[in-house]
């Protein structure tokens, strides 16, 4: 503290040191006189249950920090180029794929009854029990499964061949096996190393094409589409305006059979231009052979990433394993959400915490302030306060079915029915969608914020209101200027925990507009620009559908792990920002303790 | 807090007979008869005062004898409390502060308050002697910036700030925040400046420059100050009231009261034998 300015340094140094003995000198304590240590009994400290204290966070630390371990090790793990093993069975077919994990097994009596006497003999040793590893093989297409079980007694030889490449494809997943041809400009170019320039090169003009056709597709075709779509429902909000024959709707009639035309040519020639590049996209073929001779022929640009995994430095791995998170974080999913990125997911959460912040804290706030500055502390405002706390005990799926029952149907469908007739019956706030869906979570999440910010406000000194109203400021100005900036620290923690909570809920989205795939973002282009009423995409949604809700589970595993690892780190980097804001704001109240 | 009072049998007390005339630039505020109830407990009785315009009244007292309810209600600070009743009348400069249509907030603006505990708003040292003129609208920077600096100077704190106007005022020493306050106070341009025990939580330093502020503000505003501290009261003020029990007991000018009480209560107080 700074000191008072008509104190002069001696003053103020022999007056602290009369008051205050013990900083006189340096005179040691009795203990270190005593020149040995003892055993502290704890009961004689008045601490007897300090170890169950300390026993209790300890538990609390190693599941936290096993949880986190968890999913760090095996989400940074994800993404890093394995080998692929080529495995000899014993009765001479071969499985290729990348080892993903082993496990002991107890053999059946039939398959152990097949087996050779030594084989036999080891299994009993093991109490009948042998070792088995899962292979990750790949070639959907082909084997119709993407892994297999291998157990040791099988195998009879395993290799890691240095021509075995991982194909990353646009559909049916991945593909392990070996490049056998490349097609271009209608010649048949073999191919021997997959590192050459050669078919690295073709790959980087067929992949640029496909990118460039399902930008097309997507982008142009798609913004003519908007705008053709734009004009039938001016037709149609026309028709329902004006009566049959009328000159308005005449005119109306003929300005979309102009327009309509317009755009049909616009859309023919796009799609011209798309066939154009369709045709020399799948002209350019590739050949992939997988290890048990089986040919697949495909364009070459709808493989995404190809090397061969027994033969990358550990320069290569680095460059697969970032452009993999690049497309991880950058991309769109394919193969129902199990590869490729997450992009939207994650537009989704954040665009869907950011707004449930801006929800959510006017609202608690201003309840905060009703019932703590201006309600009569009674009865009722104590019922209210209790029904605040149980409303945040209200399982998070009542909320949602609030949601859908209430914003989208009620409220949305009243919109709808006001504002945008012509697009019934299909709804454009009346279903689930990100307005809906935050509104949603910022009801679930409204009795945290105003707990905080009625504590935050309380405890505000008496002495600063007063101080404000005996300058002559009104209630509200006392609030607005001296009660508010002072509070912002608590309310900030209660937005804090209100958003750690909305970020990490998924049970009442899925009602109220999450989906599976959005085909748009919420922010595009089109006027006006941000579509709240549109559904999303949502990380937490997106590891319980891959998770459990895909093709194969094992496959959408490693997606579990890196789209957890994104969720927690998403959320820490939103709960750091905030807490940073928090602590500047803190600081500026510093020292106000006199 | 407000002092709490003692609940006693009123018979004990002698009217007001002790008052005298005290001399003056006229009544700023005039104190006619009035009782203040917390609830169904009285706080103060009848009490009539009448305080000097332009000089340094001192309320003293024991704790709990309503000297500060006494100067909460010079500017209606005391509304802020559930369940309070007065009865009689405050006249500030002519004005019944306490008619049904009294404006508070044109009250309040027009008396100054400095409280126990220095209370400057978590903002700048600028923003906190401005903010009386902030929540009156006054948008005229000139205006703003003028008037800070002359309360300033006249709570003697210019000096010590003048370079540091935009640092935060919590990080003044206890002292030079009071002294803040005192600035915040007059920024306002009030007729009275109300200061509740304004030296109750400073060091002997800072409350003699405090002292010495109020010497220098004596003449420009009618000044009532509540004090523990009788040498203080004897230092400060030109006129002193010895409250006891929510009555004033004793008022005349202070050099009287110290030297020749006339009540035997106010002799037993300021001879230290209760209190």
């Amino acid at each position: 503290m700074a000191m008072d300015a008509i104190s002069s340094p001696e003053t103020a140094s022999t007056g602290r040191a009369g008051t205050d003995p013990s900083r006189r000198g340096s005179r040691p304590s009795p203990r270190l006189l005593e020149g040995k240590t003892r055993l502290i009994d704890l009961k004689a400290e008045g601490q007897p249950n300090l170890w169950l204290l300390g026993g209790a966070l300890c538990i609390a630390i190693v599941m936290i920090l096993s949880l986190v371990l968890l999913v760090l090790w095996n989400g940074l793990a994800t993404f890093w180029p394995k080998p692929i093993a080529v495995v000899t069975l014993t009765d001479g077919s071969l499985v290729a794929g990348e080892p993903s994990r082993t496990a002991s097994f107890r053999v059946g009596q039939e398959v152990l009854a097949t087996l050779p006497p030594e084989a036999q003999a080891e299994i009993a040793a093991n109490g009948g029990y042998a070792s088995r590893t899962l292979y990750r093989t790949g070639n959907f297409d082909l084997y119709g499964d993407d892994f297999r079980w291998v157990a040791d007694f099988q195998a009879r030889a395993k290799e890691f061949p240095r021509d075995m490449v991982l194909f990353e494809r646009q559909e049916w997943g991945v593909f392990v096996g070996r490049i056998a041809s490349f097609v271009r400009d209608g010649r048949t170019v073999p191919v021997t190393d997959p590192w050459a320039d050669e078919v690295r090169q073709a790959h980087r003009v067929a992949r640029d094409r496909f990118l460039q056709i399902r930008s097309i597709q997507r982008v142009e075709i798609g913004e003519v589409n908007h705008y053709l779509e734009s004009e039938r429902l001016r037709l149609r909000r026309a028709a329902l305006q004006y009566s049959e024959g009328s000159r308005e709707l005449e005119a109306a009639r003929a300005r979309f059979v102009e327009r309509e035309a317009f755009y049909q040519r616009q859309f023919e020639e796009l799609s011209a231009r798309a066939q154009a590049l369709m045709r020399e996209h799948e002209a350019e073929t590739v050949t992939l052979v997988e290890i048990g001779g089986r040919e697949r022929v495909q364009p070459l640009g709808t493989i995404v990433r190809f090397y061969p995994a027994n033969d990358v430095n550990l320069l290569q791995k680095l460059g697969i394993y970032g452009s993999r998170w690049f497309e991880f974080l950058t991309d769109e999913p394919r193969e129902a959400n199990t590869e490729g990125g997450i992009l939207p997911a994650l537009f989704g959460t954040v665009a869907l915490t950011l707004l449930l912040v801006v929800f959510v804290t006017p609202f608690g706030v201003i309840t905060a302030i009703y019932l703590r500055e201006y309600a009569k502390q009674g009865r009722l405002v104590s019922a209210v306060r209790v029904s605040v706390n149980n409303l945040a005990g209200v399982p998070s799926i009542v909320y949602g079915v609030f949601g859908v029952g209430f914003f989208a149907y009620t409220v949305g469908g009243s919109i709808d029915a006001l504002f945008f007739p012509e697009k019934l019956p299909s709804p454009t706030f009346g279903t689930g969608g990100l307005l809906w869906a935050s509104l949603t979570l910022a009801l679930l999440t409204v009795p945290v914020v105003i707990v905080a910010s009625e504590e935050a406000l309380a405890a505000v000194p008496r002495s600063m209101r007063e101080g404000s109203l005996a300058c002559g400021a009104s209630k509200w100005q006392t609030i607005r200027y001296i009660v508010l900036p002072r509070a912002l620290p608590g309310i900030m923690t209660g937005v804090i925990l209100a958003m750690a909570r909305g970020a990490g809920e998924v049970a009442p989205l899925m009602l109220v507009g999450v989906v599976k795939l959005a085909p748009e973002l919420p922010i595009d282009g089109f006027f006006p620009f941000i579509h709240l009423e549109r559904s999303f995409m949502h990380l937490g949604f997106h590891i319980f559908d891959v998770g459990f809700q895909s093709r194969n589970s094992e496959a959408g595993k490693p997606m579990v792990y890196t789209t957890t690892l994104l969720l927690i780190f998403l959320i820490l980097v939103m709960n750091l920002t905030a807490i940073t804001i928090r602590n500047r704001l803190k600081r500026k109240f510093a020292g106000s303790q006199f | 807090m407000p002092d709490t009072m003692l609940a006693s049998p009123a018979e004990e007390f002698p009217p007001t007979e002790y008052h005298v005339r005290v001399g003056g630039r006229g009544e700023a505020v005039e104190i006619m008869e009035f009782n203040l109830w917390y609830g169904t407990k009285q706080a103060l009785f009848d009490n009539t005062l009448s305080i000097q315009a332009g000089l340094v009244t001192a309320l003293i007292g024991p704790s709990g004898c309503g000297k500060s309810t006494l100067l909460r209600s010079l500017n209606r600070m005391n509304d802020l409390i559930d369940g309070l009743r007065i009865s009689g009348t405050i006249k500030v400069e002519g004005e019944d502060i306490y008619a049904p249509g009294a404006d508070v907030i044109a009250i309040r603006k027009r008396m100054g308050m400095v409280f126990q505990k220095p209370n400057p708003f978590p903002m700048s040292i600028f923003e906190n002697v401005a903010y009386p003129l902030r929540v009156d609208g006054v948008r005229d920077k000139a205006l703003v910036q003028e008037t800070v600096e002359r309360s300033l100077r006249g709570a003697a704190l210019w000096d010590e700030v003048k370079d540091r106007l935009d640092d935060s005022a919590l990080g003044l020493s206890g002292g030079q925040q009071q002294r803040l306050c005192i600035a915040r106070a007059i920024a306002g341009s009030p007729e009275v400046l109300l200061m509740d025990e304004p030296c109750s939580a400073l060091d002997p330093i800072a409350t003699a420059k405090i002292e010495e502020l109020i010497d220098e503000l004596r003449g420009q505003f009618t000044i009532v100050i509540v004090t523990h501290n009788m040498q203080q009261a004897a230092r400060v003020s030109d006129n002193t009231a010895f409250m006891y029990l929510g009555r004033v007991v004793e008022y005349g000018d202070t050099d009287t009261i110290f030297t020749k009480p006339k009540s035997p209560r106010t002799q037993d107080y300021i001879t230290g034998r209760f209190g």
